[in-house]
């Protein structure tokens, strides 16, 4: 166990952490130079075109020291955005150390201190990494004095690298080896392993990766989650090398995945403790943090047919991403389907392209909400995160919604910019802080309607790229809320309902209107679209019928033609969603999810 | 029409000639005469085929191409081929297509001799400088003389083709062109909105801009117009396109494409439809030709429909007449309980007799109608 480490890389996005991660890979001897493939890692296809880390993967680096010590290092891959926190505090249980690396030109960021934060938490140790450092913009002073003044750690012992080109890696090597402590624990105690992360394999069951914290794990063991008591036979234990290898055993500290033939996904909870049916433990892991759900959107399969297929694949996403709840909702105009709770905004759209890619399911989803509390004349108290369940505008005595501390890091010269977003979006609070010359931190309490609502994106814009955004949840906060219905020819679509600020409705409904008269294709009847609050309309627009489509002729040699271009429209249907007799294509409620106002 | 001559086949036979091709057509045909003694061979060869054939035709269809580009002695043998091959019911109908500078005293009379009871006269339009835009090898005067003859060799029932949404055709013109049509008093008009296919002259002419075609809102106009200027002088309006004096005067023949009856198509390009298959001949002459020569039949493709694509087919047809379809068959297909009453409301389609039937404006969108229903 002397010879094992356990650790993660944190970083804000962008500041290299899957090419460092590549090139330990590389530098441990598991892949050649002719196999190498930028950013192994990131091997789910939005992955590599976003650019960004999403699902943990493990893997296990060999290492020899120069004293000619064998090590085995275990690199927990953690996720980057500022969405998928709970992902990053499950790699973090697992781990006793972290990297925490900057870019040595953009300095320390609102992420990295947010990561920063979360490693303390689990106590770990944390080992500064500059990376970048060949850049032309680099300024490894500024980004030492970064270190010092605003994470309080030593700047002395940062390492300094550039992953791309290669240099620094063997001092990295040497700091994961000599600086984080080996993991504890024994193989005389009881098994108690950790469940970090799950995936599905349709041959052969869930493959669970888990830390085992004490004990050991063989084949032909039998196991026992302690959330539910089930119990199974381990069929295969190993390690991750970027394939799975088989190993005799997995004992305490080591990190690995277990195979045993568990074909129920919701068996397995990511969080829960694995011991022996045998000789169970008597301490149970502290689980780790319940997600948060912030966003919730109700998912409808385009085809009403699809529902139990649906079903059945969010059931088997769930185990990879521990982060998604969902529960069965109907709607009128859309059949039934699933309300899911999300991390964030991202999460939201990595879950709907992941079910599409590789589930196959075609989805509508409804615009995000969040989670609204009101208080009735009766004294009742209700908490609403779909439109839908919104209580009777005249029993409502007060409404609240969430509201959250942002926190944004930007270059000066954008300050003016930034703070009129954040005041459109209803920001109170404000507090400004000059960390190091030339930049600015800015902290406003915003609701999370707001922030969920295309905060993001608008942010990067206006700031070309250079904003670094995070935020936390504050508390509930009293707010004049309306509910908007829109309504296509005069038919209430519900799941289009959205709950917003009274101050916000007409501006949010008219967006919608001219969003949906842009992706609706003319029809041959007139399409009104309205907006209302009640039976009071706020919003309208209106999509003209098409004239005429009728093609002159028909005879002997034009029916077949004819007949196999109704056939190809026919399956072009299965992106288009009828509300009446108007047909609402899946990106028409896509396109609402986001602004293109300033 | 009796019941029995609904149900027995129509009889097309294509004729791929014409001296010059219009710019905006893209039906198969070639200028290239030579060929002609060849198809006839060929023609005879494929009638052979089908002799076994025993049912007797309700229709016989002479399509093209020009049929009246072939010479007396060729239309004789072809004719009398037939005849000697397969039977007609009594009072089949007998069409042929025929332009106008092609029809003299004597060879419609040979026609009538021949059997053919209706002619279809393609004028496209009675204005002078729209017919030399279409670049038509003949003249209003000749049209209109063709007409007279037409009559004189006593033929009671004439369709005359013309055409709208030409470029530079204003609505005055176009009505103009309608009001000198009916002065014929013709058993049936069939008016074509023109329409551009890819590969035609006229299609590369709009890519660069050197026409211009009329917007959908004028199309629209002209349809209606042309829908309104009928009625009112007592045609029916009995499909997108077609309409007729009387209810005895409508196509028979093209009646049976929209309403899925068999049919049997010979020449090159033409198409056939049996116990619920479809097949197709060879586009080219030359093709069809060499298909004969290798001891092959000319069949280029078949295809064998499922009932549901017989369904399909059937609700855009019907949606092109303005029989429509009946309400039972109609109710087999999807959303029909939510989207008729909102058609109904649009005044696009009503329900009469027991049928959906499209209304006028409904036959504008009779495209999309079907496409609600998928």
């Amino acid at each position: 166990m002397e010879h094992i480490r356990n650790f993660s890389i944190i970083a804000h996005i962008d500041h290299g952490k899957s090419t460092l991660a590549d090139r330990l890979i590389q530098h441990a001897g598991l892949i050649n130079k002719r196999e190498f493939r930028d950013q192994i890692l990131d091997s789910m296809d939005i992955e590599r075109e976003r650019g960004i880390t999403i699902k943990s993967q493990t893997v296990t680096l060999p290492y020899k020291n120069d004293r000619g010590e064998d090590f085995e290092l275990n690199l927990i891959d953690t996720p980057g955005h500022v969405d998928f926190s709970y992902e990053v505090s499950r790699a973090l249980a697992s781990c006793e150390g972290v990297l925490l690396l900057i870019d040595a030109a953009q300095g320390v960021e609102a992420q990295t201190m947010a990561n920063l934060y979360a490693a303390m938490e689990h106590d770990l140790e944390i080992i500064p990494v500059i990376n970048k450092i060949d850049l032309p913009a680099a300024d490894i002073e500024r980004v030492r004095e970064e270190i010092e003044i605003e994470l309080g750690l030593d700047s002395d012992a940062a390492i300094l690298c550039s992953a791309k080109a290669g240099t620094g890696i063997e001092e990295v090597f040497k700091a994961i080896t000599e600086r984080i402590p080996p993991p504890k624990g024994t193989t005389k105690k009881p098994l108690s392993a950790l469940i970090f992360d799950a995936q599905y394999d349709s041959f052969r069951g869930t493959i669970i990766s888990c830390r085992v914290f004490d004990g050991s794990i063989r084949n032909g063991d039998t196991i026992r989650f302690v959330s539910n008591s089930a119990t199974h036979r381990v069929e295969e234990v190993g390690v991750f090398r970027l394939k799975l290898e088989r190993r005799k055993e997995l004992s305490a500290g080591e990190v690995g995945y277990l195979i045993a033939g568990i074909k129920t996904v919701s068996d397995t909870s990511v969080g829960d403790t694995i011991t022996l049916e045998s000789n169970p433990s008597a301490v149970l892991l502290p689980g780790f943090k319940e997600p948060k759900p912030m966003v919730f959107s109700s998912v409808y399969p385009i085809a009403a047919d699809d529902y139990l297929s649906l079903a059945e694949s969010l059931d088997k996403y769930k185990l990879n991403d521990a982060a998604l709840v969902y529960q069965k909702d109907s709607s009128a105009a859309l059949g039934q389907g699933f309300r899911c709770g999300f991390l964030g905004l991202l999460h939201l759209e990595i879950v709907q392209e992941r079910l599409e890619r590789e589930f196959g399911q075609f989805i509508l989803m409804t615009a995000p909400s969040v989670k609204y509390k009101f208080l009735l004349k009766s004294g009742e108290k209700v908490t609403v995160d779909n439109p839908h369940y919104y209580p009777d505008p005249g029993e409502i005595e007060k409404s609240e919604e969430p509201f959250v501390r942002i926190a944004i890091i930007i270059p000066e010269r954008y300050m003016g910019a930034v703070m009129q977003l954040c005041m459109e979006r209803r920001g109170v609070n404000s507090k400004f802080n000059y960390p190091t010359h030339g930049r600015i931190e800015i902290n406003f309490d915003l609701p999370l309607a707001e922030v969920i609502y295309d905060f993001y994106d608008r942010l990067k814009t206006i700031t070309q790229g250079y904003g670094s955004f995070d935020y936390e949840f504050l508390d509930y906060r009293e707010s004049s809320l309306v509910k908007v219905d829109m309504l296509v020819n005069h038919e209430k679509v519900d799941a289009l309902s959205l709950i917003v600020h009274q101050n916000n409705s007409r501006k949010r409904a008219l967006n919608i209107c001219e969003r949906l008269k842009e992706e609706i294709p003319r029809q041959m009847f007139k399409i009104i679209i309205q907006g209302a609050i009640g039976g009071n309309i706020i919003a309208r627009s209106t999509i003209n019928p098409y004239r005429k489509d009728v093609t002159a002729k028909c005879y002997g040699g034009d029916i077949t033609r004819k007949r196999k271009l109704l056939e190809k429209q026919r399956k072009g249907k299965s992106r288009m969603k009828m509300v009446g007799a108007v047909e609402i294509p899946q990106k028409a409620f896509i396109s609402i999810l986001k602004t293109d106002d300033s | 029409m009796a019941a029995e001559i609904k149900l027995k086949p129509g009889l097309y036979i294509h004729i791929p000639f014409c001296i010059k091709k219009c710019p905006y057509c893209d039906f198969y045909s070639t200028a290239d005469s030579r060929l002609i003694p060849a198809w006839l061979d060929a023609v005879k060869r494929e009638i052979l085929l089908y002799r076994e054939y025993s049912s007797s035709f309700s229709t016989l269809y002479f399509g093209g191409g020009t049929p009246t580009v072939i010479n007396e002695h060729a239309m004789r043998e072809l004719v009398g081929f037939l005849h000697e091959n397969f039977t007609f019911l009594p009072g089949a109908e007998k069409t042929i297509e025929a332009n106008p500078n092609d029809l003299s005293r004597e060879n419609l009379k040979m026609l009538r001799d021949l059997g053919f009871n209706r002619i279809s006269l393609g004028v496209q339009s009675f204005d002078r400088e729209l017919l030399e835009f279409l670049e038509r090898r003949h003249t209003v005067y000749e049209a209109e003389q063709a007409i007279e003859l037409i009559r004189e060799a006593g033929f009671s029932n004439l369709n005359i083709d013309i055409m709208y949404a030409i470029p530079g055709q204003t609505r005055d013109k176009w009505i103009s062109t309608l009001s000198r049509a009916v002065s014929f008093k013709p058993e049936h008009v069939s008016c074509y909105q023109l329409t551009l296919k890819e590969g035609t002259p006229f299609w590369n002419l709009r890519k660069n801009s050197t026409i211009c075609m009329p917007e959908e809102t004028d199309e629209e106009a002209f349809f209606l117009e042309t829908a309104k200027f009928l009625k009112h002088r007592g045609y029916l309006h009995y499909e997108v396109s077609n309409f007729a004096r009387d209810m005895k005067y409508v196509s028979v023949h093209n009646s049976l494409y929209w309403k899925h009856h068999p049919y049997l198509g010979l020449g090159p390009a033409a198409h056939s439809f049996f116990n619920n298959t479809r097949w197709w001949n060879c586009k080219s002459v030359k093709q069809y030709l060499k298909s004969f020569e290798d001891g092959n039949t000319p069949v280029e493709g078949r295809e064998e429909l499922t009932d549901d694509q017989l369904r399909l087919e059937s609700l855009f047809l019907n949606f092109r007449t303005t029989g429509g379809m009946d309400i039972e068959s109609f109710q087999t297909f999807k959303r029909v309980g939510t989207v008729l009453p909102i058609l109904e409301k649009s005044n696009l389609v009503k329900i009469k007799d027991g049928r959906v039937v499209p209304t006028t404006k409904g036959l504008l969108v009779a495209d999309s109608i079907p496409c609600l229903f998928l």
